[in-house]
């Protein structure tokens, strides 16, 4: 049973080498308003995180030469840049950075990208799976999100973010469909 | 034949309202659904605003309470069933005798289905349920080949639902102790097989490494595909070699029965998977959908299509096709 071709999309290296010596500040302060933003629009997600809310997570791109620890507390959720994942995390997920995108806005399976390998996760499983449950019922669109705050120039940013990072365009809404089940009562 | 499919949140089931689900089944978050994962599953509100949204659109919604109530504490089961109702459930996946007869004599009106976890694998059982508690559908548990559920869907006066993608277990349906022997907890009692809690994974030189409580279940090396951490799907250092002793990890994936299934005149066809993400739903969804309309039209089965969201990458026709036989 080896892995079939992987249709997660990797950082291109010059990319990738240019974030080994950008400051890491500016994009923690970006990914501090993004956060409290996500917490005021997206309030269910820390009911499914439950006692989980307290937990260390990081969040390491494979295809980058830095990190993310996670820090989703109700009051005051916090995410730090780093080079290094600290040792004392609760858990820790990696795999390319438009796959950890991915999952949080719907496109990608977590169950599937593990199989096939394409993320690795360790450390306290039931902060993974209640993370991974709590956002996807969330409907986070983490680039969008990260965006929004730009106006009018939030689109075109964001499409040029995904061509970037390789994370598929989602175009997830609250819909339903027209007619076609039956009900019994 | 009707699809009916997970939902494991709010949001999956909105997402499979809109794929074109015929019914959507899931459970309240605590212990009396078979999937009892941190963070997944409906609080009661959540339940009657999504059965509410999926009656909107035409879809049904069917809530899972497919564990076995414990002694002592019967009432968490009975207060599911009551609530199921009170959120005007299309129909209620039972599991437990008890659990049926609570359904079945303080709510007379409720549709009621016999879960895969009764383990109801013959016609007599089955009648036993239809007579019993009234029961309106049984689903099958995965034990049997095409010609035995054909044989009893002639044979029941019920009708049958059958699972036709996603995970596959040992075959003890609503009986399986594995986890339980490994961390205490079981599907069967708590909801949960092999708990997240107990789960542990580790990089050892490339392999990954995974371990159930203090069991080592597995040993992925570079570049082979992953399985979940169950002891059914384990491989084990033995005096005959290293292999799976019970199954291989792959998945259910029946879609070249299809013809067979309904000409069998099964009911509905049941997508495994509440613990899945919207990934996953939307595509297995819409997948079967066109494979259904394909089947409609007299058009080839697209076939293999669905390997990539596959545990362990790979598929299987599980019992359907008997070919050890």
């Amino acid at each position: 049973m080896s892995v079939s071709n992987s249709s997660v999309s990797r950082m291109p290296a010059p990319l990738a080498l240019a974030t080994r010596v950008l400051p890491l500040l500016p994009l923690q302060v970006l990914l501090g308003i993004c956060l409290r933003e996500i917490r005021s629009r997206h309030p269910r997600i820390f009911d499914r995180l439950g006692s989980h809310t307290g937990k260390r997570y990081g969040l390491a791109p494979s295809d980058l030469p830095i990190a993310f620890v996670l820090e989703p507390r109700r009051m005051n959720p916090r995410v730090t840049v780093v080079r290094t994942l600290p040792a004392n995390i609760d858990a820790r997920i990696a795999g390319p950075l438009s796959a950890l995108i991915g999952m949080t806005d719907g496109s990608y399976d977590g169950d599937a990208l593990f199989f096939s390998r394409d993320i690795e996760i360790d450390g306290d499983m039931e902060a993974v799976v209640a993370l991974r449950n709590a956002i996807d019922d969330s409907r986070v669109d983490f680039l969008k999100e990260s965006v929004a705050w730009f106006g009018p120039l939030a689109a075109p940013i964001e499409r040029i973010l995904r061509s970037l990072v390789g994370a598929p365009a989602t175009q997830r809404e609250e819909f339903g469909v027209e007619g076609g089940g039956r009900s019994w009562n | 034949m009707e699809l009916i499919c997970p939902a494991g949140t709010p949001a999956a089931l909105h997402d499979a309202v809109a794929a074109g689900a015929d019914a959507i089944y899931c459970g309240f978050n605590d212990e009396t659904n078979a999937r009892n994962f941190p963070g997944l599953n409906f609080s009661r509100e959540e339940m009657r605003e999504s059965i509410a949204h999926a009656h909107r659109y035409g879809c049904s919604v069917l809530v899972a309470i497919n564990t076995f109530a414990r002694a002592g504490n019967v009432e968490l089961w009975q207060r599911a069933v009551d609530d199921a109702v009170d959120a005007e459930a299309d129909a209620v996946i039972l599991a437990d005798v008890g659990v049926m007869d609570y359904c079945a004599r303080t709510h007379p009106q409720q549709r009621l289905h016999v879960s895969v976890q009764a383990a109801a694998a013959n016609a007599d059982s089955i009648r036993f349920y239809v007579d019993s508690f009234n029961a309106k559908r049984v689903v099958l548990p995965r034990v049997l080949s095409v010609q035995e559920i054909a044989a009893i869907t002639k044979e029941v006066k019920c009708e049958t639902e059958v699972f036709i993608f996603g995970g596959l277990c040992v075959m003890e349906e609503g009986r399986c102790s594995l986890s339980s022997y490994a961390t205490g907890k079981s599907p069967n009692m708590d909801g949960v097989c092999s708990p997240a809690g107990a789960i542990q994974y580790r990089e050892e030189k490339g392999a990954l490494v995974s371990r159930l409580g203090e069991f080592t279940i597995n040993k992925f090396a570079k570049g082979e595909a992953a399985a979940y951490p169950t002891l059914c799907k384990g491989r084990y250092q033995t005096d005959e070699g290293c292999g799976y002793l019970f199954e291989d990890p792959a998945s259910l994936d029946a879609t070249t029965m299809l013809p067979e299934l309904r000409a069998a005149g099964v009911a509905a066809l049941k997508i495994e998977g509440r613990q899945r993400g919207r990934a996953y739903i939307e595509r297995v969804v819409k997948t079967f959908k066109d494979v259904l309309s394909a089947l409609d039209d007299g058009r080839p089965l697209p076939v293999d299509a669905l390997r990539g969201l596959s545990e362990g990458q790979s598929n299987t026709t599980g019992a359907y096709k008997k070919t050890w036989r």
